[in-house]
């Protein structure tokens, strides 16, 4: 038992380190399309040192302390229920029976603790912010929610373990292609999920600062940075191990990953910003119905 | 203010120590990883533009624009700055996280410039806000500005920009140079 918690705390060191090197490369190659020649890939790990290291006087009360730490804690707890490498002893972390379900709702435990710290920090941008997160995610949620739901009627599982074993057997047993329609809907509802460009009226630079977090600073924010990293590397396993069939070893886990990383990625730099009631009438419409289309295929087939 | 009060901190703030154990590995991050405040104060801020995207690219040494103060590391002070500008000014600078450093750009802050006989610009900054690098010129070029940000680096890896404590150190001063300036004072005392 204090074993598999050492190599869960080990994984989970990996994880936010290897979060904050993708999101290095990700401004390396945002700069690269734009001819610039950009930050080093470090830059991120120099950040949050230069954040956790600064010094903070503001106070805005309870609420506003807690936000971040659950924000870390949505990361870090979501990266806990994935496994990186199935079967594997050292990095299936705490995975076990009917974690898909527990995973979702561990999911918007970050968004929620953020949407209470924010609003409590009395800038008129945050609750802006805030109240555009909460009706995106009701637009993204529902095309995700319905692609899983998808699998765990084809796999008759809710755990990811049974859904990475039934994808065993070669690259056409993956769910990316057995499963295309579902596939596509949980793909575009992670450009939502990562507020990757078209969806990224949450953050919105140029208008409301950058919304929830604009309050925040210095310590605070290196958690809700590290916290942020460690959140999307978890959505990238856990889109491996629902899409991608999983990972046998570790550098699989790495290749497949940072394939998934680089498609939100390239959609980032060559989108505008839609608004929000656009966005989340897109969620409601083309990928749900992709959702659909696939569970009524299930039906059918069956 | 009011029912506001709660979001202020009207009290004097306390004197920051400044050292331990990694203070050499907090300086070299804190060199490299600069974040501006994406305000411009006078025409200067037109030569922010071409320095932060893809011709000058200030990006590669690790320099970006934050939209909030309460992130930002660095106050650009982009040309002249009027008594009705040096109001905001002094809010977002002490709104600001220590540690902060400010950048003086062109000649208006240095002695006022081409408005050194106006009536409402402000001549000399350093009475008013603690400044670690001047860049002169009217208007500096973005290779004139990257320089004054490379010097800036240096001295922040040496551990002398420390202009953020000679303004906690001898707050007092400031402000009372500051209220001789601005006379409808209508905001907290300390609004850090």
């Amino acid at each position: 038992m204090w074993a598999k918690i050492l190599y869960a705390f080990l994984t989970l060191i990996g994880g936010i380190a290897y979060g904050l090197l993708l999101g290095g490369i990700s401004r390396k190659i945002t700069a690269r399309m734009q001819n610039r020649r950009g930050p080093t890939v470090w830059q991120n790990f120099i950040d949050l040192w230069k954040l956790f290291r600064k010094k903070t006087a503001i106070s805005h009360g309870v609420m506003f302390y807690l936000a971040p730490m659950f924000r870390l804690v949505g990361g870090a707890g979501t990266f806990l229920l994935v496994p990186v490498v199935v079967g594997s002893p050292y990095l299936s972390n705490f995975s076990f029976g009917g974690d898909l379900i527990v995973l979702m709702y561990f999911m918007v435990l970050g968004c929620l603790g953020m949407a209470l710290g924010a609003a409590e920090s009395g800038h008129p941008h945050a609750p802006i912010g805030v109240t555009r997160g909460l009706s995106q995610m009701a637009g993204y949620e529902l095309p995700f929610i319905l692609s899983v739901i998808v699998l765990m009627v084809a796999d008759k599982t809710a755990t990811l373990e049974g859904i990475v074993r039934a994808q065993q057997g070669g690259i056409l047993h993956w769910h990316l292609f057995t499963h295309p329609f579902a596939a596509a809907a949980a793909f575009i509802s992670l450009l939502g999920m990562m507020t990757s460009y078209p969806f990224q009226v949450v953050l919105a630079p140029q208008e409301i600062a950058v919304g929830p977090p604009t309050e925040y600073s210095s310590t605070f924010l290196s958690y809700m940075f590290s916290g942020r990293s460690v959140f999307a590397v978890a959505k990238y396993l856990l889109f491996m191990n629902l899409f991608l069939g999983g990972a046998s070893n570790l550098l699989w886990a790495f290749v497949k990953t940072f394939a998934i990383f680089l498609w939100p990625l390239f959609i980032t730099n060559v989108f505008p910003r839609l608004r929000l009631e656009q966005s989340v009438l897109f969620f409601w419409t083309w990928p749900t119905f992709l959702g659909l289309v696939d569970l009524l295929r299930i039906y059918l087939v069956r | 203010m009011g029912k506001d009060k709660k979001y202020f901190l009207d009290e004097k703030p306390e004197k920051l120590t400044y050292g331990g154990v990694f203070r050499r590995i907090n300086d070299w991050a804190r060199a490299r990883s600069l974040w501006v405040v994406a305000y411009g104060t006078g025409c200067g801020s037109i030569e922010l533009r071409p320095t932060f995207t893809s011709r000058f690219d200030a990006e590669r040494l690790g320099m970006r624009m934050v939209a909030t103060p309460r992130q930002a590391d660095v106050l650009i002070i982009s040309g002249y700055l009027t008594v009705k500008t040096l109001k905001r000014v002094i809010r977002v600078y002490e709104q600001m996280q220590s540690p902060k450093y400010v950048v003086a750009l062109g000649a208006c802050p240095i002695n006022g410039g081409m408005y050194y006989d106006s009536y409402n610009a402000i001549n000399r900054l350093d009475l008013y806000l603690p400044v670690d690098v001047w860049i002169t010129g009217c208007m500096p070029r973005p290779e004139a500005i990257l320089a004054g940000f490379k010097r800036l680096q240096e001295l922040i890896d040496s551990g002398r920009a420390d202009g953020w404590k000679k303004y906690i150190d001898n707050l007092d001063r400031y402000r009372e140079n500051q209220k001789k300036i601005i006379k409808n004072w209508k905001m907290p005392n300390y609004n850090w």
